[in-house]
């Protein structure tokens, strides 16, 4: 300390940024400011990213052979049970969201912060609590419902800590509802002067329609949680017919949240690529008004397809035949977009950098992921396919080969902006075709595995099914370095590595406008927004 | 239509053993080609614009002429009626799917953690083996005593969840005599993985050998007769008892007149309700005094009950609807040996 005091008069003082406005830990965990609040959330779901991922790797080891040598069953029931419910409620749900949108949402706005500084921060700790009880729960024994909690198993058979974990997931709902609400408020209220609807960069008009399922599924969420809890705890029958109750209603108000909830895990994924493909191609993204319009109608056509997850439930025949079309129909704004992506590229002028492989990672993947989806959607298909491991190769080509590639694209392409600084682009753009290649050599061979029947959730199978576990096993052991790489090259960029300009990719868009890193305000002075987004200049 | 689209992904594989199975696969077909084709394009388009226009290279890139709405509305429109045209094909399989055939001949599937009590119309019980003929329709009439569970046997295309509560039906037609995999597809707690077994598809031949064979618990036949007096439904529901209560001759299939003046059809879901549920439907002009038998009678005796309801009064005796050795069997064939396959 002396020292520095010593040195510091001879050296010019370092810029204002959020991230010297306080060194303390009190100025960052009572701290008000977007940007320290998304880095707040960006340590914590890497933190439920990496336990969810310990769990995915014990049991992709107990599945290299087809006895069950590894684990006991009930362990690796657990296993499975930890990993969704932590995927799900604790990374996937939160993870653009919270971090990139925290981050970037007021910077795109023009805006010196969210609407509701205070309940953004509260938002955070109610995440931490919510989290800390599903630890506890798996820490004190664990569940074993599986992420879907289906009753009666979970309302009256199970013997897991069922309701410490429900009750985690009921909790950490409630941020989820505080962001989606400090969004669309911010959103609403807060745009530059001259930032009108139409001018609003992708990226927003993503986490507005994620923002519209937040706030209008979890709810029901809740609700459903509750009513386990009143089963569980106070035996009123609800779902389990010996009290009196139909194990159906489960199934229709879980998925009524949890469907909306899939696309809450894929839409700002979207808004990234947008962002990225125009930016690497230097032009405006093709059909920008229908890819922001399509980001509404995938939001409102979300909730009316929650019943093609029970087509052999033995809900009604003629719901199940409805609820098909509707599925159908939900896939158009998806595949609309994938198209424009296409045309975005063409006449462009590309540049390959890090976030634009990711980019075209995950529209390669996302593509695959959909189109499997219309596969499930088509209902003798689906009675075929339905809880075996073809449905996990397909959620996971959209959850992952789409969210998690999106992530790790806006990642790196807003890195600048987060820290100030590069990270070392050719390990970053290798790391990147690691990934690509340990997702599909992960995931691939169990979409064969799903067609020859392999069933979900066990942790034993038929010997048959060994040569392509193997080959699934090995591939996330792949998948694993892909992911321990940008841990690793951006822990050191962040404190180690060059220094950037404001602007390093010469994007449009008001967030690059500001310094990098921004002041702790965003703004010296509000900017005036007068032209469409992604203007480019038009290329020779 | 079936000898059209009658093709396997895989012919020599053993997935392709039920009458649905060349449906489907025809179907998952021409999704994947469709798949294809579309990836294909995708990429190619893809990868040509990526050479093409990577920064820097001489590529002309003037404005284009044509107006960009002609391609989106080109695109909707193009996904939605692709879309449209295996939805309804989907939906075809679906229905029929869900349609047993008339000469469809029962069988009772009880789910329970973590076992398949499977059993057949003459009495005689398995457990995670299912015997069936092939090239004859199979109704599966299932129900769950505890969780909820899942009938898959993915060489027939099939997959029902087994609901506590709720009897559930689904059928298939075996073509090919074999092994097949049975799996339960619904996570039900801790030995879900071992809830599995298999189905043994058998000539018809041969069938009638298995049936033959082995000791068959001819109890069975009366013993929904024992129950309705050891759980003490005959104390009402036999003519001349003091209690007033609605006789149960001849009640299968019949309208019955309930409370609120509405009618229901007395079928299996009727009676079972009608004994774990009685307050569900009281029948017009009697008092609600039944108890509820709920969690008293096990789902296998329930089966025997409704058996022997529905055989009360019926105008003639319930049809045989077993299978049966074809009648053009050869007389001097020795009793054919137990296929290696069973257990």
């Amino acid at each position: 300390m002396i020292t520095e005091e010593i040195i510091a008069p001879r050296v010019p003082a370092p810029a204002p940024t959020y991230l010297n406005a306080g060194h303390t830990l009190r100025s960052w965990l009572c701290t008000l400011d977007h940007k320290r609040i998304g880095l707040l959330y960006l340590f914590t779901i890497t933190f439920f990213f990496v336990i969810a991922a310990v769990a995915a790797a014990l049991m992709r080891w107990e599945l290299l052979t087809p006895q069950p040598d590894l684990v006991t069953p009930d362990f690796y029931n657990r296993m499975f049970t930890l990993h969704g419910v932590l995927m799900v409620w604790f990374f996937l749900i939160p993870s653009i969201p919270t971090v990139l949108g925290n981050f970037i949402l007021p910077l795109m706005l023009g805006a010196r912060d969210v609407a509701f500084p205070r309940l953004n921060l509260a938002s955070w700790y109610i995440f931490v609590a919510g989290g800390l009880m599903a630890l506890y729960a798996i820490v004190a024994g664990g569940v074993d419902t599986g992420w879907t909690f289906y009753t009666p198993y979970s309302s009256t058979y199970s013997n897991g800590y069922v309701m410490m974990m429900a009750a985690g997931v009921f909790v950490a709902g409630f941020s989820s509802i505080f962001t989606g609400l400090n969004f669309i408020v911010t959103i609403h209220q807060l745009r530059a002067p001259g930032l009108t609807w139409f001018r609003l960069p992708l990226f927003v008009w993503s986490l507005y329609a994620t923002s519209l399922i937040l706030v209008l599924a979890t709810p029901v969420l809740a609700i459903t949680l509750l009513l386990i809890g009143l089963e569980r705890l106070c035996g009123v029958g609800v779902f389990d017919p010996k009290l009196g109750g139909d194990p159906l209603l489960f199934q229709h108000l879980f998925w009524f949240y949890s469907h909306p909830a899939v696309y809450i895990m894929i839409l700002p994924g979207m808004g990234v690529v947008s962002e990225t493909i125009a930016c690497f191609s230097r032009k405006r993204v093709f059909g920008y008004h229908v890819v922001a319009i399509a980001s509404l109608a995938i939001a409102a056509l979300g909730f009316l397809v929650w019943g093609h997850h029970m087509f052999v439930s033995s809900q009604s025949v003629y719901a199940g035949v409805v609820f098909s079309l509707l599925s159908f129909l939900v896939s158009v704004p998806s595949a609309i977009k994938v198209f424009n992506w296409t045309a975005t590229l063409h006449r462009g002028s590309i540049s390959f950098d890090t976030p634009l492989l990711y980019a075209l990672g995950f529209i390669g993947l996302f593509t695959i992921g959909g189109l499997t989806g219309v596969f499930l959607a088509t209902l003798p298909v689906d009675v075929r396919m339905h809880d075996t491991y073809f449905v996990i190769a397909h959620f996971h080509y959209v959850m992952v080969g789409g969210m998690v590639m999106g992530y790790l694209g806006g990642i790196h392409y807003w890195w600048p902006k987060i820290s100030g600084r590069l990270y070392h682009e050719w390990t970053a753009r290798v790391s990147a075709l690691i990934v690509f290649i340990g997702f599909n050599l992960t995931f691939f061979p169990q979409f064969i595995l799903g067609y020859l029947g392999m069933p979900r959730r066990v942790h034993m199978y038929a010997p048959e099914f060994q040569t392509l576990n193997v080959l699934s096993s090995a591939g996330a052991s792949i998948l694993g370095i892909g992911y321990i790489l940008p841990l690793v090259y951006l822990t050191w960029s962040f404190f180690h590595g060059p220094k950037v300009s404001s602007n390093p990719w010469d994007a449009t868009g008001l967030e690059w406008q500001t310094d990098s890193p921004p002041p702790e305000h965003n703004f010296a002075q509000i900017p005036v927004v007068t032209a469409e987004p992604y203007n480019y200049p038009p290329l020779a | 239509m079936s000898a059209v689209l009658g093709f396997s992904l895989f012919p020599s594989s053993p997935m392709n053993a039920s009458s649905f199975t060349p449906r489907v696969e025809a179907l998952l077909l021409a999704l994947l080609v469709a798949s294809g084709l579309l990836i294909g394009v995708l990429l190619v388009l893809n990868l040509y614009f990526l050479i093409r226009y990577r920064r820097g290279s001489s590529a002309p890139r003037p404005p284009l002429r044509i107006a960009t709405w002609k391609f989106e509305a080109g695109w909707i429109c193009g996904t939605t009626i692709g879309f449209l045209g295996f939805f309804f094909w989907g939906a075809r399989i679906y229905l029929d799917m869900e349609r047993p055939p008339a000469n469809a001949y029962d069988v009772d599937v009880i789910g329970r953690q973590w076992m398949w009590d499977i059993r057949h119309a003459d009495g005689r019980r398995e457990f995670d083996t299912l015997h069936v003929p092939a090239d004859q329709p199979v109704r599966l009439r299932m129900i769950s005593e505890d969780v909820i569970h899942s009938f898959a046997v993915p060489a027939f295309s099939l997959k029902q969840d087994v609901v506590p509560g709720k009897q559930v039906m689904a059928w298939f037609e075996a073509t090919r005599p074999g092994t097949y995999h049975l799996y339960c597809d619904q996570f039900c707690g801790t030995a879900h993985a071992e809830m599995a077994g298999e189905v043994v598809v058998m000539k018809p031949e041969d069938y009638a050998a298995w049936q033959a064979s082995g000791s068959v618990n001819n109890e069975e036949a009366g013993h929904g007769a024992k129950l309705f007096v050891r759980y003490g439904c005959s104390g009402c529901h036999t003519p001349g008892s003091p209690v007033r209560a609605p006789s149960l001759v001849g009640l299968y299939g019949r309208l019955v007149p309930v409370e609120n003046g509405q009618f229901v059809r007395a079928d299996e879901q009727y009676l079972r309700d009608s004994i774990v549920l009685p307050q569900q439907h009281v029948v017009a002009g009697y008092a609600p005094i039944m108890p509820d038998f709920r969690g008293v009678i096990s789902e296998t005796d329930l089966l025997d009950l409704i058996d022997y309801l529905k055989s009360l009064g019926a105008k003639q005796p319930p049809p045989a609807n077993m299978p049966t050795a074809p009648a053009a069997a050869p007389p001097m064939v020795p009793p054919p040996p137990a296929p290696s396959s069973a257990p």
